[in-house]
């Protein structure tokens, strides 16, 4: 991974073993600056295994996910980042 | 093969065995991968896989990798550039012997995709460097689909000889177009001096494209993303429109 940063659409197969849908499609809608948009357009920092999505409103951290041998970590940012999934 | 699975689940969601069955050059030193993945359950153009290469002490490391065409039953084919003192992108695009398994992940993403059954909108197609291989995988399913749609890659490279898959570009024919541009060096004759991508190397600045608001994609490295992705804002394309990927 490199300092220039991805965008969320690499966060789909770190994201696949603890999710059954698809999460680059869902959307969010940014609590402190109000953006509104897909998975896919947050700003993902490295490196690797541990990986920091923001938003590309405000820089607002909207979710860490993290592996570690056996294990995924996963966190949303703050109490009303939480994402929406397209689930029927 | 069974329908890909669009917004649905992932099925390859775990790693997987795949086998080098090929590797050919695209350019230099940028190759092309062909891998068979048993039971593998077909994808969408745009989309990508993940692959995990172990070391013998254990150690592992997993990137993504763009699929450069529609699903061919068990075959993926991928683009990997190698980059300087990377640790995955040499190894798979030099030293992994044909025959040899990786892991895989996929097929993943769901935004960046483009279903050509269902397109209606105008195509268009914003590579920069290696940025061109799931554009690639786009083209080709306008190909084979037979979609009616029209369609301009505008895929800009540092000179002629970074090209990936020129004899094929060079064979689209109308309602398909490819513009190229060069950022160092053109071609003899090329009337464009060589630069960066510019509002006018954008369809309608260089003459029509197509009537209706196209359906745009641009892919490659972080800096050409978010260049290119400002310039469509700034020709009047809706941001709603435009989907990026970023290859870092
Ligand atoms: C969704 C997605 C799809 C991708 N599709 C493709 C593809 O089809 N073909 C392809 O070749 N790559 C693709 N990439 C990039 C790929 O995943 C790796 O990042 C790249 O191959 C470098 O990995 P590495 O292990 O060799 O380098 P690393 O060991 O991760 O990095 C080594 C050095 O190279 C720099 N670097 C890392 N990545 C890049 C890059 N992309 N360009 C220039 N410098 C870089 C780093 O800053 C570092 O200095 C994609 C990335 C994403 C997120
Ligand atoms: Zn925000």
């Amino acid at each position: 991974m490199t300092d220039a940063y991805l965008d969320g659409n690499a966060l789909a197969g770190p994201l696949a073993p603890i999710l059954a849908v698809d999460p680059t499609t869902a959307w969010r809608h940014c609590p402190d600056c109000g953006v509104r948009g897909p998975l896919a357009g947050l700003r993902v920092y490295g490196p690797e295994p541990g990986l920091t999505a923001r938003c590309p409103g405000c820089e607002a951290i909207a979710l860490r996910i993290t592996t570690e041998g056996p294990f995924t970590w996963l966190s949303l940012g703050g109490p009303d980042g939480a994402f929406r999934f397209r689930t029927g | 093969m069974a329908a890909p699975a669009a917004r649905g689940s992932t099925p390859y969601q775990r790693w997987a065995r795949a086998t080098l069955l090929a590797r050919t050059p695209e350019t230099g030193t940028a190759r092309t991968l062909v891998l068979r993945a048993p039971g593998w359950p077909g994808h969408l153009p745009g989309q990508h896989i993940d692959i995990r290469l172990t070391a013998e002490d254990g150690y592992r490391a997993a990137r993504s990798y763009s699929l450069a065409a529609p699903g061919r039953g068990e075959h993926l084919e991928v683009g990997v550039q190698p980059v300087d003192d990377g640790e995955v992108s040499p190894y798979l695009a030099e030293d992994l012997p044909v025959g040899a398994d990786v892991e895989v992940r996929g097929p993943l993403g769901g935004w960046f995709v483009w279903r050509p059954e269902r397109a209606t909108a105008p195509l268009l197609l914003l590579a920069g460097g290696s940025g061109v291989v799931p554009l690639m995988a786009m083209l080709r399913g306008h190909r084979t689909s037979g979609a009616r749609v029209p369609a301009r890659l505008v895929y800009s490279v540092r000179d002629p000889a970074q090209l990936w898959y020129g004899s094929e570009l060079a064979a689209f024919a109308p309602p398909v177009s490819v513009r190229l541009l060069h950022t160092r060096a053109a071609p003899p004759g090329d009337p464009r001096p060589p630069g960066r991508i510019a509002s006018t190397d954008l369809p309608d600045a260089d003459g029509p494209f197509a009537p209706g608001v196209p359906d745009v994609f641009v892919c490659g490295p972080t800096g050409f993303v978010e260049y290119a992705a400002d310039l469509l804002l700034l020709a009047g394309h809706p941001a709603e429109r435009i989907r990026t990927e970023r290859f870092g």
